[in-house]
Formats: structure tokens, C-alpha cells, sequence
């Protein structure tokens, strides 16, 4: 009898998301379903935010699409993302760059991290 | 109805093959063992007791060591009684586990012991109302008014006032079963349970 919760937590989780930071870009591919074919949609933004919350964890991804910033929410562990690619990372200084949201254009440029 | 006693582990959420999220507490339901049967002609009444959870012998008293002595089985730290006559059938010392109970089971009743509160107002006890925290008010939480005046001049019984909440059984029923895990007793049922983490509930058949 030593079964605990963040033991059967820890079983359901995908591997390898801790690397990802606020200010990565990143590619998340989502599984779409449309009529009766699923395809991989791909989904390419900046992290503004990750939650750290086991099992629940999510990652707030933004992207401008054309001129209308777009903000997805996605559970990390949902069986729905294919998978999650780093495609640059990115120096910023807080955790959760809310102010990407004020800006446009050149200011909203992030430094790459070494 | 068939039963089981379970250790509450904790919630957590699974996800579905669509990508829904399910809120569930996870049970440790079993293994349990069949301790002793009751019976009309004996007791008056039938059940099965049913025992869960090792204890050490010598942390118990030396009645409820022969009763266990007697089914010759180990002695547990938890027994209960479930009414069912298809668990009669069980012999004494029969060890069971979540799958032999809900292999089959849509719908579970689950009981357990409620937090303990302590004494609580209103607010928390009978979902009252707060009043106006500002203005000049000193009714904040206060339970309000009890009855009128001349009548009926007193007070009706089960007026909802201030007292003791929680640490109470408390059951609730026809709670869905997401998934039950066979190999390891592991029973996820949607929703919260009563209880804490590691509180002892019994789980019912619905």
C-alpha cells in the first residue's frame, strides 16, 4: 500500500515539457478531427505563459495571425497534442510576459537565449 | 448491494480520447477480505463483514483478535458490514479486490466522514448570505433573524443557526466510474468524494 496520488499522476504525463520557458517559440501540433479524418494542425507562437500544475499543467501560446493576435490554452498532457517543438528560445525576464500583449511589430521582438 | 471499503488517495484529472478533461478521485479499493457472515438465524439480521488494511496483531485488542483469529485471516484495521446476499456466497478468508466488485459497475454510492469544521456560522454551514461589509453595518455574518415576535413566540426546531459542521458520514449517490484499474484495486470515480486524503470510505454498487 504505498500507491499515492502524484504517483498516478506522474503516470499519465508526456515526457520532456519541462524545457519549455515564457518567451520560446514554439510549435504545438494539435490533433483536429474534421467529419470523419484527423489530420495535425500546427500551431507556431510564443510561450506567454506556462502553469506548472502536475497533470493540469498548461501553456498559453500567442501568435499574430495576419493583423489579430491570436491566444491559445493548451493541457499539456491532453492526448490531443501530437506534439510540442522548440523552434527558438527566448531571453525574457518574467515568467509570464503579459506585456507581449501591448506590443506590436519591432517592439515585440524577444532576444535569443544562449 | 455489493460494497467495498477504499482508501480516498486524492483527485486528480484524466483525460478522454477526445481530450476532455474528467475531474476524479482515485480510491484504493481493496484488497479486502471476507471476515465473518451474518446471519438471521445468528444475528438477526444478514450481512458480510467485511476487513481492510493491514494492522499489526499486537496493536489490537484481544476481542477483536480472535475475531480475526477465528476467520483465520491477518488482522485489519478496517472492517465494515455490506447487506448483500451475492456476497455471501463468499467464503471466509476470500481475499477480493475493486475488479471483482465493479468489474461491471456504471454507478457507485460512496460514504465516507466528512472534514471536520468545527463550530461554523451560518455562512459556511447553510450557504447563508452574507450581509453589506460597508455602510456602517455590524451584521457581516450574522444569521439573521431567528422567528417573528408574539407568533408564534418562540423559536421552530431545526431553525438553521450556528453549530457543529462536518465530521459527519455522508453519502453520495450515483457517482459515474471513469476507469477501474484491475490490477492494482485502483478505482477512479468523477467527481469529489467526502472526505480527506487517506479517509476510509465505503463504496457501493448503485
Amino acid at each position: 500500500m504505498t500507491m499515492n496520488i502524484e504517483s498516478i499522476q506522474h503516470e499519465n504525463k508526456r515526457e520532456g515539457l519541462e524545457a519549455f520557458r515564457a518567451g520560446d517559440t514554439v510549435t504545438v501540433n494539435v490533433k483536429v478531427v474534421e467529419g470523419n479524418k484527423e489530420r495535425i494542425q500546427p500551431f507556431k507562437g510564443v510561450i506567454i505563459q506556462k502553469k506548472n500544475a502536475g497533470i493540469s499543467a498548461t501553456l498559453t501560446v500567442r501568435k499574430m495571425s495576419g493583423n489579430v493576435a491570436v491566444e491559445r490554452i493548451f493541457p499539456m498532457h491532453s492526448p490531443r497534442i501530437e506534439s510540442i517543438a522548440l523552434e527558438r528560445a527566448g531571453q525574457v525576464r518574467q515568467a509570464r510576459i503579459y506585456y507581449m500583449r501591448d506590443l506590436r511589430g519591432k517592439a515585440a521582438r524577444i532576444d535569443e537565449r544562449k | 448491494m455489493k460494497g467495498i471499503l477504499a482508501k480516498k488517495l486524492g483527485m486528480t484529472q484524466i483525460f478522454t480520447e477526445q481530450g476532455e478533461r474528467v475531474p476524479v478521485t482515485v480510491l484504493e479499493a481493496g484488497p479486502c477480505v471476507v471476515v465473518r457472515h451474518k446471519t438471521i438465524e445468528n444475528d438477526g439480521y444478514a450481512a458480510v463483514q467485511i476487513g481492510f488494511g493491514l494492522k499489526k496483531e499486537s496493536r489490537l485488542s484481544k476481542a477483536d483478535l480472535g475475531q480475526f483469529q477465528k476467520a483465520g485471516v491477518s488482522a485489519r484495521e478496517h472492517v465494515c458490514e455490506i447487506h448483500e446476499e451475492e456476497l455471501a456466497a463468499w467464503p471466509v478468508g476470500k481475499e477480493f479486490g475493486a475488479a471483482d466488485v465493479f468489474a461491471d459497475a456504471k454507478f457507485v454510492c460512496v460514504s465516507g466522514v466528512s472534514k471536520g469544521r468545527g463550530f461554523a456560522g451560518c455562512i459556511k454551514r447553510h450557504n447563508f448570505t452574507s450581509g453589506p461589509r460597508s455602510h456602517g453595518t455590524h451584521n457581516i455574518r450574522e444569521p439573521g433573524s431567528q422567528s417573528a415576535h408574539t407568533f408564534p413566540g418562540r423559536v421552530f426546531p431545526g431553525k438553521k443557526l450556528p453549530g457543529h459542521y462536518g465530521n459527519k458520514k455522508v453519502t453520495v449517490k450515483n457517482l459515474v466510474v471513469v476507469k477501474v484499474d484491475n490490477d492494482r484495486n485502483l478505482l477512479y470515480i468523477k467527481g469529489a468524494i467526502p472526505g480527506p486524503k487517506n479517509g476510509i470510505i465505503v463504496v457501493r454498487k448503485s
